[in-house]
């Protein structure tokens, strides 16, 4: 993975002097609560319902075992032995002091990490495929172009005061496993005609209050061209994207009032005057790119034969490797799931000892790194198969083994009304309602693939309008109340969820789930997965069951 | 008043003048309106001028008359508004204006850094308190990724 060098280095440490002055002279009253809110922000802070809240940048997902065991050391002795992995691969603590964030800051800048713009009304941190570098219907890989994009949005002077947040998803698989489709600018590598890679460049997606599909802006984008085109986009985005109201100032609002049209031949034009000045040379790729190289991988791992010996012998051990791991473009290899979507715990929650572990096993099972994943859970990305067996014991032991992965229980989660400010009910609560009615493990594997998001209000931190199933916490005379929709997808073939009919009350969310499961089981034909049904009946069927018991 | 210009606390005598008022001696700056609207006479009367934009101004419709300005200042209503960050970029590295690029209204000492990255050189600050404060913030970083826009 990316090391930083002296330039990296020294740019966060001397962020983390920045901030601690500006904490310094806003705890003396220098610094007003308006201008201090922008400031920290795009330090990662927000002030929560308990107390603050710290995000840190995870870039494009991957972070080594020292890195992991620093969010252990923070979470020990900062926090309250947990964090928080989101949907956008990022870490949140939600129980620091203010006073504190600058010594948190300083602990990161000693492992090459930190938290800035990952918040605010700037560009936020890039993601991508967990599966990276591994996988098998990968272009390139993506995670060369993330660090150069993510060096270009650090400390961007002239973008860090947009009309609003601005994020960036790159992919470079032919199955989009980082919705780049709802992102800001979504980037696909893709080859064109002359065999030549590319980026096919998406503007105008998002989430949130107004989910919308991003749009090709240009279906080919040579390499070299990169970060003038986004410069063009960003650029054109900070000049004309609206500042009167907040709800409507996303680039998704622009290009939805504008026409994609007016804005392709805008960022076109802007492009043009600025592509020659900012070239993206080869031997940048290429020096970039030589930190992605693949680790020495063990040239004997294919001719290992415990592993199915293994899976003969152990049901459980089998089931987890069904749903736990995925192929590997390297034979003898395997990427390893570590469930964070454990019964009894949050979703994306991981203790401090977990961290600790994780770190260890990463160390000796998988050349030292861990990647966060969309959906909130952890990979170990490059595991000898003879390895696994050996990996499951010690994630069992941790609780960390829940084989649940792409099933109904493996539910994204935001905080909700527990921890967060802004929502209207709870999430964590509903998730775990649903994971205990799915216990019988039969039940659940026939159910299939099943993408369950919940938000605990509008602003769609979980991305419930893209879930198979969303549902979405909303206030009705201060009682929480459910918003359910059907057929969401935030994959290749992206969809928003069609509303099923009214909110319903918190203690029937449950029940309702387990009736839209029980149509999907009768009118499923033959493989037909959960979206497959849905896309073909129509949300009907659905809502005549749900509001018959109503 | 004492602004902060080329990484230094200086003196400054220039005054902007509103639409509706009788021009004084000495250096001014205007707005774009009344620049359009006087440009006669304004080039007549002795002393320097400048000119004050509004974020929400278009510096291509400015291009022309760039060489007439020894001073532009960038007017920001709230800090919040970043329309000024792409104006002052543009001015420098597409029109090369290479005269007194100033911050003025209410942008914050701590935008200081940023706005110099992208060619601000000069910093009236609504608090002259801030001076020292403001004058460090130009030092927050010995490195960055972004090429500078005056090169």
């Amino acid at each position: 993975m990316y090391q930083y060098n002296q330039q990296d280095q020294t740019l966060i440490e001397e962020r983390v002097a920045q901030f601690r002055g500006q904490t310094e002279r806003f705890l003396k009253g220098e610094i007003d609560d308006d201008q201090f809110r922008a400031l920290r922000l795009m330090n990662g802070l927000y002030i929560q319902t308990h107390a603050p809240m710290l995000r840190i940048a995870g870039p494009y997902g991957l972070l080594s075992s020292r890195q992991i065991r620093k969010l252990a050391h923070i979470a020990r002795t900062y926090d309250k032995g947990y964090c928080h992995f989101t949907t956008r691969q990022n870490i949140q603590f939600n129980w620091p002091k203010l006073e504190q964030v600058p010594d948190i800051l300083g602990e990161l800048a000693s492992v090459q990490m930190h938290a800035i713009q990952t918040s605010g009304n700037c560009m936020r941190n890039t993601t991508s495929d967990p599966l990276a570098g591994i996988c098998k219907d990968e272009i390139e890989d993506p995670r060369p172009y993330c660090e150069i994009i993510r060096q270009w949005t650090i400390l961007h002077p002239e973008f860090a005061y947009l009309p609003r947040k601005f994020k960036i998803a790159v992919s470079g698989a032919s199955h989009d496993r980082a919705a780049t489709q709802f992102h800001d600018i979504g980037l696909h590598l893709v080859k064109n005609a002359d065999g030549e890679i590319g980026f096919k460049v998406f503007v105008g997606g998002g989430l949130g209050r107004t989910p919308v599909i991003g749009q090709v802006i240009r279906p080919f984008l040579e390499k070299k061209h990169l970060l003038s085109y986004l410069e063009a986009i960003v650029r054109i985005y900070n000049l004309f994207g609206r500042r009167d109201n907040k709800y409507k100032a996303r680039i998704k609002i622009l290009v939805k009032e504008a026409g994609l049209d007016t804005i392709r031949e805008q960022v076109e034009k802007e492009w043009r005057l600025i592509k020659d000045y900012l070239e993206l040379d080869s031997e940048r790729i290429e020096a970039i790119t030589a930190q992605f190289a693949p680790p020495d991988y063990d040239p004997d791992a294919a001719n290992d034969q415990s592993f199915s010996q293994s899976l003969e012998q152990n049901p459980d051990f089998a089931t987890w490797a069904k749903h736990n791991t995925v192929e590997h473009r390297i034979p003898g290899y395997r990427a390893a799931f570590i469930s964070l979507k454990a019964r009894d715990l949050p979703p994306g929650d991981v203790t401090e000892s977990q961290l600790d572990l994780i770190a260890d096993l990463a160390d000796r099972f998988s050349f030292g790194e861990v990647r966060s994943t969309h959906r909130q859970n952890l990979i170990l990305s490059d595991v000898r198969q003879q390895d696994l067996f050996s990996l499951w014991q010690q994630l069992v032991s941790a609780h960390l083994a829940t084989p649940n992965i792409g099933t109904a229980t493996d539910i994204i989660c935001c905080p909700g009304l527990d921890f967060c400010s802004l929502a209207n009910a709870a999430s964590i609560g509903i998730a775990q309602g649903i994971n205990a009615a799915l216990d019988d493990l039969d039940y659940l594997y026939d159910l299939g693939d099943i993408k369950i998001n919940i938000s605990g209000c509008m602003n769609g931190c979980a991305h419930q309008s893209v879930g198979h199933i969303g549902i979405l916490g909303v206030d009705k005379k201060g009682e929480q109340w459910y918003q359910l929709t059907l057929g969401g997808s935030s994959e290749n073939e992206a969809a928003i969820g069609e509303r099923l009919g009214p909110a319903i009350p918190k203690d029937q969310v449950t029940k309702v789930i387990t009736h839209i499961l029980g149509v999907y089981i009768e009118q499923r034909r033959e493989d037909e997965s959960f979206l497959q049904t849905v896309n073909r009946t129509g949300i009907t069927p659905f809502k005549e069951r749900v509001y018959a018991h109503h | 008043m004492r602004i902060i210009k080329d990484k230094q606390i200086v003196e400054d005598n220039w005054h902007f003048v509103a639409d509706d008022t009788e021009l004084p001696v000495g250096d001014i700056t205007v707005s774009t309106a009344r620049w359009r609207r006087d440009k006669p006479v304004l080039l007549k009367r002795e002393g320097n001028i400048g000119l004050r934009i509004d974020s929400t101004e278009a510096v291509e419709d400015i291009a022309e008359d760039l060489p007439y300005f020894r001073l532009i200042e960038l007017n920001f209503s709230t800090f919040t508004d970043g329309r000024s960050f792409t104006q002052a970029s543009l001015l420098r590295s597409r029109f090369k204006f290479s005269g007194e690029l100033r911050a003025v209204g209410n942008f914050m000492v701590d935008q200081i850094f940023y706005l110099s990255r992208t060619g601000v050189n000069a910093f009236a600050l609504k608090n002259s308190d801030q001076l020292p404060v403001a004058l460090a913030n130009l030092y927050d970083f010995s490195v960055a990724y972004q090429a500078s826009a005056t090169g």
